[in-house]
């Protein structure tokens, strides 16, 4: 399988993103938190661009010890958010947060030297 | 045929263009080739907020259009409008919302008509109805005399600087509804001018459809073959919806009880029986109600006609004749269940597909084209034969897919 190149690693700041398009392939690769991720930039719902959207931590309700609502705020876990319609996928899986039974084709990544490549 | 693609894109929403934003949406038509039949939207919008400097100028109350122009000098502070407490954009998730900023119009022509143009080509659409966005809530405008003010400037500034210009843009115009007299002028007023393709009421607003003083408009509808459209949308004020917290339940709920109100009253009362020939669309609701309202009349009317003496038949009945706009369609897993609900609303003939486009739960047209329980022909119709025999729409695409 071909490899595309994506970027230089020097370039890839932390939560940067290159969209490679290699034929009919087209791939989201994000660099965040020192490691790399690259997915299908087809969304599972309506086709849109998956990977080109907001990176957003996880919300989470907060619950106190007797089940009363609190509030709510950002979890640990980073996903990123369809711009069509808000679908979220984790950056760590590819798996769609709604049905996670859905996920977005994952691809390898290589760093060779300075250079990051993709493996279509 | 795609030509063979090879790049390395960064994003930068400074270059946004709907043509990129859509590029794969364009993918879907180019593959399921659109370009070969028709396709009509009869349900998307703008955002007449932008505008609004240039509509005010168009109110014909010279008070109230010295209102609305101070209005504009004062943001953030206490409105000439009523407005709605509303997040559709998930906290910058949908990022055209925001990058839309960055969109130049590209001639002496309205912004709006270059930016829908562009979007409908890239979705492969033919024809757009096009609708107001924060206009949708004036129905609960506690001031009637401002919802027909602004109405009538929308109407009138729509009518000269978006549909005279650009044949593909039709509407069905705002109707203001609290004013009966008012909608009947309105039909009376605008009914023959170019693009206006029939009138939509903005259906949170607490008028019964069934009132006497709407008689004429519906009569005067008839009789110009313009078809009368309720367009949801949800109120956060509402006694009951205002016990929900997150948008996603007001919304799920709002934009379907409306429209179940006005169409029991609608059906229940008679109208479709007064106005045999009054063509009626339900927009923006989805389907799901439809078919859950259509068992639930049923089954009451068999034991309570006496309720509904001007019925001959039972409501389900009278409601297979009317249009529906498909967004947001509920698509569940098993798709059995749509089928379902595609043969009690007669879809074949009946069902309309609409995006509503740009706003944040807009739909495809692949939302229809790929379903697999529908022969190609069905498909066509819903995707823009119905809507050209109700908007009298000529048949040829006229598109040009990117």
């Amino acid at each position: 399988m071909p490899e595309c190149f994506v970027a230089k690693a020097s370039e890839l700041k932390d939560g940067d993103r290159r969209i490679v398009v290699s034929g009919p392939h087209e791939v989201g690769v994000f660099f965040k938190d020192g490691d790399y991720y690259a997915y299908s930039n087809y969304c599972v719902h309506a086709g849109g661009p998956a990977c080109e959207g907001i990176l957003v931590n996880n919300v989470v309700d907060i619950l106190n010890g007797d089940q009363t609502y609190e509030g709510q705020t950002f979890g640990d876990a980073v996903h990123f958010a369809c711009p069509w319609h808000g679908y979220e996928y984790d950056l760590k899986t590819g798996e769609c947060i709604g049905d996670r039974k859905l996920r977005l084709r994952k691809y390898n990544v290589v760093k060779r030297g300075d250079e990051i490549f993709v493996v279509i | 045929m795609d030509m063979v693609r090879n790049e390395v894109r960064q994003l930068n929403p400074e270059q946004y263009t709907e043509t990129k934003a859509l590029d794969h949406a364009s993918q879907q038509a180019r593959q399921r080739n659109y370009q070969d039949f028709l396709i009509v939207d009869v349900d998307a919008h703008h955002y007449e907020s932008e505008s609004y400097k240039d509509v005010f100028s168009y109110i014909e109350n010279p008070v109230i259009k010295m209102e609305a122009m101070d209005s504009m000098t004062r943001a953030g502070r206490s409105g000439f409008l009523n407005n709605q407490v509303g997040y559709q954009s998930l906290g910058g998730r949908m990022t055209r919302h925001k990058n839309r900023a960055f969109f130049k119009a590209r001639g002496d022509r309205h912004r709006d008509v270059d930016w829908t143009l562009d979007w409908m080509d890239a979705m492969g659409v033919d024809y757009s109805c096009m609708f107001p966005t924060p206009m949708l809530f004036l129905g609960l405008h506690p001031q009637v005399e401002i919802e027909v003010a602004l109405c009538r400037a929308y109407n009138h500034w729509l009518c000269e600087r978006i549909l005279a210009q650009e044949p593909r843009i039709v509407s069905m115009l705002y109707l203001p509804f609290n004013d009966p007299e008012w909608a009947y002028r309105t039909v009376r007023d605008f009914g023959d001018k170019k693009g206006v393709v029939g009138f939509m009421v903005t259906s949170p607003r607490y008028k019964p459809v069934h009132d006497n003083a709407y008689m004429k408009t519906y009569a005067l509808l008839q009789e110009m073959g313009k078809p009368i459209s309720f367009h949801a949308a949800y109120s956060w004020d509402d006694r009951a919806l205002a016990t929900t917290n997150r948008f996603i339940s007001v919304h799920s709920l709002g934009f379907m009880w409306f429209n179940m109100i006005h169409m029991t009253n609608w059906v229940v009362n008679g109208i479709p029986e007064r106005f045999p020939k009054l063509k009626t669309m339900w927009i923006e609701s989805g389907l799901t109600w439809a078919y859950c309202l259509m068992q639930r009349l049923d089954h009451s009317y068999m034991m309570r006609t006496s309720d509904c003496p001007q019925l001959k038949r039972k409501p389900s009945e009278y409601m297979q004749d009317m249009y529906y706009s498909s967004q947001p369609m509920e698509v569940p897993d098993d798709l059995s269940i749509l089928e379902a609900t595609f043969k009690m609303i007669k879809a074949e003939t009946q069902l309309v597909w609409s995006s509503d486009y740009p706003h944040w739960d807009f739909d495809l047209p692949s939302v229809i084209y790929d379903l697999p329980f529908l022969k190609e022909q069905a498909k066509r119709n819903i995707l823009g034969a119905n809507a050209a025999r109700l908007f009298n729409l000529d048949s040829k695409p006229v598109k040009t897919i990117p």
